[in-house]
């Protein structure tokens, strides 16, 4: 009892200090946090420079708005067109590449579309629509809903009628419906590994260059909101994108299994 | 499901895992700063709505009743829009701090403490009115007076508030984001941990959250009790 | 250096009048209160006794006529000098001398002088065991002496009271006109509601006849009693004593 007493006290107090500290609001997505690499990379970053880093999940779009009113300093999400948009409005500096992961295909074990072990997902796209099996959609216009939304269109497809179902939701919810559903679904690697309620779900299809996801990190443009912090946010993007950052993400491993590839070095992504 | 949601439950307080505890403080401290700032401006407030007569007073009481009922994710959008640094107030930077999660809780209880205590007040002003008056304690000189003999209806009360505030998630969520050891509370933590498909983990969470509302309640009763015993 | 303090009687009423209602349910009262009176006002039910006590307290505004005290106001550095005891006495919710002292704080004094003042008043009529006890669960009894030691304790030149014993036994009513007897004969102006004629005739110096919001006749006690100057006082006493 003592001991939970005095670590009561404690954890209040570091809440206290925590109120004069240097910190920076990063606008990110659900899905980079539901996979916990937040809680390992942020840490390390904040044990070098002694900034502490607040990060807003959202799903994309909204994280995206969050920066543009300048409710954040950085944002860090993954639909590179949205991101470019972004800085051709003015709202931020420069996109910088920092990581991938990819999508996958997942759905239910008895595979009523029968897609199963396939690497092309235009055509299980197709077939799943043809066959009116069950999809979830999360229907939020976050990275991986707009991902979903090209591919759809890649395979010629417009998803409508009752089999699909958008459930405006976060990924990780959107999966539990789909479980519950015994629906298909469209989820990045990482949620998938690191989600805890399979039930029954499998993958379905994986590895087309197709379902690649990459992730782009911005400093919002001190220019148009000025108490922008662009020097600690830069020293996130410069860690994020420097040797230690992206060995640090390369580290982060859910069950034995790396989440994300760093590929800052690869400008062209 | 339940036999892991309790095992995870006993496993967060037994454990007093820091991570646990700064959630449990989070919740706390935005909730109880909430309701005493709700306390401060809506006591008297209620008061005042009890003793006095004006134009447009029953429009006022009905409004009140009615905004006990706020949805909490509308108040949160209301003092999300008001705190973004596109909005009126956003040059105070509190978007995204434990002080928006008060600012929009203190829109929920605010509420709740100005029907009861004008409930609580109008009744004994009704019956104490000619003492007080042949006392010389009329318009604000009653307050202190009707308030403290109102104390065990209004704690009751408050407890109310409390309970709404420690329960809600609409709220905290859009206006404090969910920052992991700086705006995540009980409520917030569940939604998170339900998203990320570790079930038993949200249960136990929301297992302890029920066992502060317990406590809260049975306080409320205790309170209640003895104030009957002292009314007579 | 001696300084006078101005007493607020005589209390006088001059045409006092009160509307409600559509009707006028106070006509015309004269009526002159004197240091040292004990005036009991009696009349039937309705007759307007509780409303002319309370237009007296100033709880009421008149309308028509005035309500005059010797010194203006009726208070002493804006302290009322003369208070009342209400039919159904209000008990706060707290303990018996947190009731007195809460009056006494209300009247100007400090808490621990005013908590001093409150156990003496409770002690002086034999109160004191019911101190701490929570006032509301006392019997009507005890609710009404601590009613009446509370407003003793504020030590007003004149004490209103509206059916001090009404609802209480015979002993209860023993002990309350015993107090009152000790407040006047201390020098305490009383002005108090009854329908116990019997009651008017033990403390009573003088009598007041209400009937229908006119206050028929007024005089000293024995001459009202024994032998009423009206005919609607007459048949008023005669019909109560037929009881």
């Amino acid at each position: 009892m003592r001991k939970l007493l005095l670590a009561l006290v404690m954890s209040l107090s570091v809440f206290a200090a925590q109120a004069g500290d240097r910190f920076i609001v990063v606008a990110s997505t659900t899905s980079t946090e539901n996979s916990g690499l937040f809680a390992h990379l942020l840490p390390i970053f904040t044990a070098r420079t002694g900034i502490e880093v607040r990060v807003v999940a959202q799903g994309t779009g909204q994280a995206l708005r969050t920066a543009a009113n300048g409710d954040a300093d950085v944002v860090f999400v993954h639909a590179r067109a949205a991101e470019e948009k972004f800085i051709a409005d003015g709202y931020g500096v420069q996109r910088h590449p920092v990581m991938f992961n990819d999508f996958i295909i997942v759905g239910p074990g008895d595979d009523p579309a029968g897609i199963g072990g396939g690497n092309d997902v235009t055509v299980a796209l197709r077939t799943i629509a043809a066959r009116h099996a069950a999809f979830a959609s999360r229907g939020d216009d976050s990275g991986t809903h707009k991902a979903e939304r090209r591919l759809w269109r890649a395979a010629g497809v417009t998803p409508a009628g009752d089999w699909y179902r958008e459930t405006g939701a976060g990924m990780g919810a959107t999966l539990n419906t789909a479980a519950q559903m015994g629906a298909y679904a469209m989820t990045d690697r990482a949620t998938w590994i690191a989600f805890r309620n399979k039930g029954d779900m499998t993958i379905a299809v994986q590895d087309d260059k197709r379902l690649f996801n990459q992730y782009g990190v911005i400093l919002v443009n001190p220019a148009k909101h000025g108490h922008v912090k662009a020097a600690e946010g830069q020293a996130f993007i410069g860690w994020l994108t420097s040797d230690e950052g992206q060995q640090a993400i390369a580290a982060y491993t859910v069950d034995g299994q790396q989440l994300f590839f760093p590929n800052a070095s690869d400008v062209g992504a | 499901m339940t036999d892991s949601a309790f095992a995870a439950a006993l496993d967060l307080i037994l454990g007093a895992d820091p991570a646990f505890l700064g959630i449990v403080a989070v919740s706390l401290r935005v909730t109880l700063s909430a309701v005493l700032i709700a306390a401060l401006i809506g006591l008297p407030l209620g008061t005042l709505l009890a003793m006095y007569r004006f134009p447009g007073r029953s429009v006022l009481i009905v409004a009140v009743n009615a905004l006990m009922g706020l949805p909490p994710v509308v108040a949160g959008l209301l003092v999300y829009l008001a705190l973004s640094r596109a909005g009126p107030l956003g040059g105070l930077g509190l978007l995204f701090t434990p002080a928006a999660m008060i600012v929009a809780q203190t829109l929920l209880v605010l509420p709740i403490v100005v029907a009861l205590s004008r409930q609580v007040v109008e009744e004994l002003w009704l019956e104490y009115r000619d003492h007080l008056t042949s006392l010389g304690r009329t318009g604000w000189g009653a307050v202190p007076t009707l308030l403290y003999d109102g104390r065990y209806a209004l704690a009751t009360a408050l407890l109310a508030g409390f309970g709404r505030a420690m329960a809600e998630v609409g709220a905290v969520l859009i206006v404090g984001g969910n920052i992991a050891g700086h705006t995540r509370t009980m409520t917030t933590a569940i939604a998170l941990e339900t998203s990320r498909g570790d079930l038993a983990l949200a249960l136990g969470l929301g297992m302890v959250l029920l066992l502060l509302t317990l406590v809260a309640n049975a306080l409320a009763f205790g309170v209640a009790r003895i104030g009957r015993q002292y009314a007579g | 250096m001696m300084r006078d303090v101005a007493s607020i009687l005589p209390l006088a009423a001059d045409a006092l009048a009160f509307d409600a209602g559509g009707g006028r349910l106070i006509d015309g009262i004269e009526l002159r209160v004197d240091k040292g009176d004990c005036l009991a006002l009696i009349g039937p039910n309705g007759a307007g006794k509780t409303l002319l006590l309370r237009l007296l307290h100033g709880l009421l505004p008149a309308s028509g006529g005035r309500v005059a005290w010797a010194n203006g106001s009726g208070a002493v550095g804006g302290r009322r000098q003369h208070a009342m005891v209400f039919q159904s006495p209000v008990m706060l919710r707290r303990s018996a001398v947190g009731n007195v002292s809460h009056a006494l704080r209300a009247a100007g004094h400090g808490r621990a002088e005013a908590r001093r003042r409150a156990l003496a008043a409770l002690e002086r009529f034999g109160l004191a065991e019911l101190a701490p006890r929570p006032a509301r669960v006392l019997s009507g009894g005890e609710r009404q002496r601590l009613a009446i030691a509370r407003a003793a304790a504020l030590e007003p030149e004149l004490l209103f009271l509206d059916e001090p014993s009404s609802a209480l036994d015979p002993g209860a009513t023993r002990q309350v006109e015993a107090m009152l007897a000790d407040l006047h004969g201390g020098g305490m102006t009383l002005v108090f509601a009854t329908h116990d004629l019997g009651q008017a005739r033990r403390l009573a110096t003088r009598v007041g006849f209400l009937n229908r919001g006119r206050l028929v006749e007024t005089g000293p006690a024995a001459d009202i009693l024994q032998s009423p100057g009206h005919d609607e006082t007459r048949a008023f006493i005669a019909g109560d004593l037929a009881w």
